[in-house]
């Protein structure tokens, strides 16, 4: 008697409650309530921001002709806000997975190196009609070309080598990146003041950098490619596991990571060509998206990540333009919060 | 059967690990002995093609490791490192759920639903299957990657020191465990021990490793004994009668 009382408290702990055991990366219900709370603000904030930046401030009556025009010249830089955000936040989440490594962003492959000594032997060699040269659709497409070109024969020479590991090839991008960023140095501190003070505002990532002239070219590749990593989100999930997992359940390690990063490098030179660096805002928006979202699979991971980078794009520049009255500056506060959150999560983790 | 021919992988110039030659038998566990650094864990990944060889061939039930698809050879043979850490965070379940990938692609279906609660169960893991992998203890994190590597549904398992970790009860419980899915499950399971003792009680085949080389193989019958044992871990062991078999004495 005794015995059946202790043993069945036991038993009912052991069989669990008749809930369906599913193995979905949000298995409680108040985790999927709480991705879809998530997504939902984020939804909201975005088209909130969208729709302040399109209609904010604008001098003539809701509705009438003259407004919707002075909408549709602000729409472009909504557009070119919402291109940077895909790429730089699908490009990022995808980066990391592939190198396995959660405090890392593309841009340490040398593509915002590359596109600023494009950018500066440009007016070194030309004069200013040199960065005058570099604009055009034409250019865009080379200066692409050259920046994905370039990052594959990296991938593809250090990958398929006798010694190829993710490791030396990071440290080689670094090691690439930071030459290239003193060359671009050494010919900046010949320019003269005026040569050099047009550079500049090449040099910082800005929404109003981007003409629309680059968008038939741009858009295309920036919804081929994220839409094509978005697919591999199953894929993607598995790459999370490492490298030995990863062929343990069937999937060839090297054809994947080298898929991803072509991805990657096509994201990566598409934001860079169409507004310039923007080091830190991939991530800074990639490692928000895995505190928000609270799932480690990327079908959950990618929409929360570009929404964030939407918001944190198109507040800043609300913020700026219509608090502070000062939108120049906005690539450089994204770039301030997310180089502090950078270190921070560098301190707290307290490692790689 | 796993069939090893010729096979040899150079680390630089000072370490050759091979050439061997061995077939280990379908059906039971098989236990890989032998000292640190003899290479146990080389042939094993070798084995389960997570490192390319220099020279020779492998074959898991007759197929070429080098030349069949991976995806195809992750349906015969799965294998578990001796150390795995992974970036993101996971529950127990979602863990052992990445097993049925090389059948679900990452889709899964109700029948994968019901196999990976049985390898979950199986390893006992029932109530802890909610729980984040970091908020586990080594033993039971080791549990679910073992339950992972079960849930793939593998006719041939390789471990990497299972027993990493595990204090006395979990050991006994996990060599247990693998007992069963050998008979149960009529998986064949290698599984690289330290413990001479767990492989003489719980193998059905020891195979010792000394400097690159397979240097016994045999039942535990043939390979406890003091003359072997001192050989292939150059240290004096002297095998006395156990309850329950022979027990090597070392210390
Ligand atoms: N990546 C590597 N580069 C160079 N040498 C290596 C490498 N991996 C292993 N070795 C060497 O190869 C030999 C066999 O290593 P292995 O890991 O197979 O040993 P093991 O039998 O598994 O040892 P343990 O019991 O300590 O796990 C060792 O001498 C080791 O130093
Ligand atoms: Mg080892």
């Amino acid at each position: 008697m005794a015995e059946a009382t202790i043993a069945r408290p036991a038993a009912e702990r052991r069989t669990p409650p008749a809930r369906r055991r599913t193995s979905g990366a949000l298995p409680t219900p108040r985790a999927r309530r709480r991705y879809w709370i998530v997504l939902a603000i984020l939804i909201v904030l975005a088209t909130g921001f969208a729709f302040g930046l399109l209609a904010w401030d604008n001098p003539l009556p809701v509705g009438s002709d003259g407004f919707w025009r002075i909408a549709q010249m602000r729409a472009t830089s909504v557009l070119v806000m919402a291109i940077v955000a895909v790429c730089q936040a699908t490009a990022t989440v995808s980066f990391q997975t592939a190198t396995n490594n959660r405090i890392i962003t593309p841009s340490i492959m040398g593509f915002e190196s590359l596109y600023i000594a494009i950018q500066t032997s440009a007016i070194y060699f030309l004069g200013v009609t040199g960065l005058v040269a570099l604009t055009g659709l034409p250019q865009f497409v080379l200066q692409v070309a050259v920046m994905v070109g370039l990052s594959l024969l990296l991938y593809g020479w250090l990958l398929s080598g006798r010694y190829g590991n993710l490791q030396i090839m990071l440290l080689i991008g670094i090691i690439i990146g930071g030459g290239l960023g003193s060359i671009s140095t050494f010919m900046q501190r010949l320019l003269t003041p005026s040569d050099f003070d047009v550079l500049t505002a090449r040099l910082f990532g800005s929404v109003s950098n981007a003409d629309p002239d680059y968008f038939p070219v741009a858009i295309p590749l920036c919804v081929v490619a994220s839409v094509a990593l978005w697919l591999r989100s199953r894929r993607l999930n598995v790459l999370t596991l490492g490298r030995e997992a990863t062929i343990n359940l069937g999937l060839n390690h090297k054809s994947e990571i080298m898929k991803v990063l072509f991805l990657v490098s096509l994201l990566m030179a598409t934001s860079t060509a169409l507004v310039g660096p923007m080091t830190f805002l991939g991530f800074l928006v990639a490692t928000l998206a895995y505190q928000f979202a609270g799932s480690a699979d990327h079908r959950h991971i990618f929409p929360v990540a570009v929404l964030t980078g939407f918001v944190v794009l198109a507040g800043a520049y609300f913020i700026m333009k219509n608090v502070f009255y000062a939108q120049g500056v906005v690539s450089i506060i994204i770039e301030l919060v997310g180089g502090s959150v950078f270190l921070f999560v560098i301190l707290r983790k307290g490692r790689l | 059967m796993i069939t090893l021919t010729n096979v040899r992988k150079s680390y630089g110039d000072e370490v050759t690990i091979g050439p061997v030659d061995l077939q280990i038998p379908t059906g039971g566990i098989t236990a890989l002995v032998g000292p640190n650094g003899a290479g146990k864990s080389t042939l094993l990944t070798m084995i389960g093609r997570l490192m390319g060889m220099d020279q020779g061939a492998i074959e898991i039930a007759g197929f070429d490791v080098a030349s069949t698809a991976s995806k195809d050879l992750a349906k015969i043979v799965s294998i578990l490192r001796q150390e795995n850490h992974f970036i993101t965070r996971l529950t127990v379940r979602q863990l052992v759920g990445f097993g049925r990938f090389p059948y679900s692609k990452g889709r899964l279906t109700q029948h994968c639903e019901d196999t990976i609660s049985k390898a979950i169960d199986f390893l006992e893991l029932t109530d802890l299957e909610h729980r984040y992998l970091d908020q586990l203890s080594g033993g039971q994190r080791q549990r679910a990657y073992v339950a992972m590597v079960l849930c793939q549904e593998t006719d041939h398992v390789l471990l990497d020191e299972p027993l990493n970790n595990l204090d006395m009860k979990h050991s006994v419980q996990m060599m247990r465990h693998l007992k069963r899915a050998a008979t149960e499950l009529g998986r064949t399971i290698i599984v690289v021990l330290h413990d001479i003792n767990f492989a003489g009680q719980y193998a059905d085949h020891i195979c010792a490793v000394k400097d690159g080389r397979v240097v016994e193989f045999g039942t535990p019958a043939v390979i406890m004994t003091d003359e072997v044992l001192t050989r292939v871990f150059d240290t004096d062991v002297q095998v006395i009668d156990g309850p329950n078999g022979a027990l090597a004495v070392y210390y």
